[in-house]
């Protein structure tokens, strides 16, 4: 008797043992949560340095983005994002996490063609579509509000 | 000169011998229960050189060099070497061996170039054409991630299905005469697809290349699971390994659950190394095949051994464009 690949599939998704749903939930959410009272944190913190408003929005992402810069370099962040999965790739973090794993990941290939160029390998796209979505949004704002 | 038995194996009636063999790994493999095993463990990933690649090569040379200096020769006597890996146009063979001066035939078998080259290497000796050949396959870790999925660094998470690929090397020495385990037939199996397109679940896409290998092997030589003392896959890994078993009792109604294994399960400690499914790469079964057991069967604890080594014929590309992930599983029968 021979499978087809529809019987076959459904043996392999048996097969598979599922992600730990739940528990990867609560810790994406517990981390997620810790990072953006951080922001917070930060944020109350260049308000009482008598940084103005504009300087505070500049300063929080920035600081986040460092940290996190600094923590991939080590060989932290990593450790801490298998465990707290969307969590540390929804907020800004992900994003500086993303452009700094292949930056080092390439440098052997050298500075142009690899960390230059392999740097926004996963977050080109971030970037392609986010900007993309910026700009459909703003037309529809300008037809919608004109 | 091989025999053509039923449709797809050759046996070789010379019984060319492996006379030596000889597995690297580093630190990870080092920790898992097949540890004390290997020939030479590298506490660094990087062998102390400056790359990924190099270190993978470094990794196959040293195998390559320890199995002959097991067999008591040197590269300079080996007829030819059969050997690949799963970088770029082997690169991590090519570089690794070029200054050994041997006769090299590049392969590409992904995870099962262990197996392919033990045939190939066994064929050409039985028929005279060599003396001695090498047959080597190597993986590393961070190259294959680099390659294949994501940078070292990237804070990801890996699903249940995923298997880790070995920092490993297998070497073995193939002669025509002399003393070790024997390699009496050999099977080059058939390209199987059954539709699975995860590349994080390469088990359940080789399972059915392993299974046709096995049936094939079985049907040709009239032989049933009991006559062997291990059927041992190449790197299934848990999820490969349960649907392996499914299918053989579902497609033919054999039972190989009693002498089945697995390197992809044995390599790691499946739940105190977070592996997930278990090892793969080339060197997982490469160097499960060229210490563990080989020692056995040199040892008489084995006594014939269906080593089904399986690869994932799949690309980076492949997968980016949607494919289904063909594979491939190349029988070798070893016995003592």
């Amino acid at each position: 008797m021979s499978i087809t690949d529809k019987e076959y599939d459904k043996m392999a998704k048996k097969a598979a043992p599922p992600s730990p749903k739940g528990l990867n939930m609560i810790k994406a959410f517990l981390v997620g949560g810790a990072i953006c009272a951080l922001g917070e944190g930060l944020y109350k913190l260049f308000e009482r340095l008598g940084v103005n408003e504009d300087g505070v929005r500049a300063l929080v992402p920035i600081t986040l983005i460092v940290l996190t810069a600094i923590l991939t370099a080590f060989g932290v962040f990593d450790k801490i994002a298998k465990h707290s999965g969307a969590g540390t790739i929804v907020p800004i973090t992900g994003f500086a996490n993303s452009v700094v794993a292949p930056a080092m990941e390439f440098q052997s290939e050298g500075r142009i063609l690899g960390t230059g160029a392999e740097m926004f390998k996963i977050a080109g796209p971030v970037i392609v579509y986010g900007s993309s979505a910026a700009v459909v949004y703003g037309l529809i704002y300008w037809i919608t509000q004109r | 000169m091989a025999i053509r038995q039923g449709r797809y194996t050759l046996m070789l009636p010379s019984r060319p011998v492996i006379t030596g063999s000889a597995a690297v790994g580093a630190k990870k493999e080092g920790e898992g229960p097949l540890g004390a095993e290997f020939d030479k463990i590298f506490e660094d990933a990087t062998t102390g050189e400056a790359t990924w690649e190099k270190a993978e090569s470094a990794l196959h040379r040293e195998a390559v060099i320890r199995a002959l200096a097991a067999a008591g020769a040197s590269p300079s006597e080996a007829d030819m070497i059969f050997a690949g890996d799963l970088l770029n146009q082997c690169t991590g063979t090519t570089f690794g061996i070029r200054e050994l001066d041997m006769p090299f035939a590049g392969l590409f078998g992904a995870c099962s170039t262990m197996s392919l080259s033990l045939a190939l290497a066994g064929i050409m000796t039985d028929s005279g054409a060599l003396r001695m050949a090498v047959a080597s396959t190597s993986s590393h870790f961070c190259s294959a991630e680099k390659q294949f999925r994501m940078p070292l660094e990237y804070g990801g998470q890996r699903c249940p299905t995923a298997q880790w690929t070995a920092t490993a090397a297998g070497a073995a020495v193939v002669e025509a005469q002399g003393d070790g385990p024997h390699i009496e037939a050999v099977l080059i199996g058939r390209i199987q697809d059954l539709g699975i397109k995860d590349a994080n679940n390469m088990g359940a896409a080789m399972a059915p290349a392993a299974c046709s290998t096995i049936i094939d092997f079985l049907r040709d030589t009239n032989t049933s699971p009991e006559e062997y003392d291990m059927i041992l896959t190449g790197d299934l890994g848990s999820v490969g390994s349960q649907l392996l078993l499914e299918l053989m009792q579902k497609q033919e109604g054999v039972d190989i659950g009693g002498v089945h294994a697995d390197c992809g399960m044995m390599l790691y400690d499946l739940n105190g190394q977070d592996v997930h499914a278990g090892a793969s790469g080339c060197g997982c079964s490469g160097a499960v095949v060229c210490s563990y057991i080989m020692r056995r069967l040199k040892a008489g604890e084995l006594k014939r051994v269906l080593f089904v080594g399986t690869g994932a014929l799949m690309s980076p590309v492949s997968s980016l464009q949607g494919e289904s992930i063909p594979s491939i599983a190349h029988g070798v029968l070893l016995t003592n």
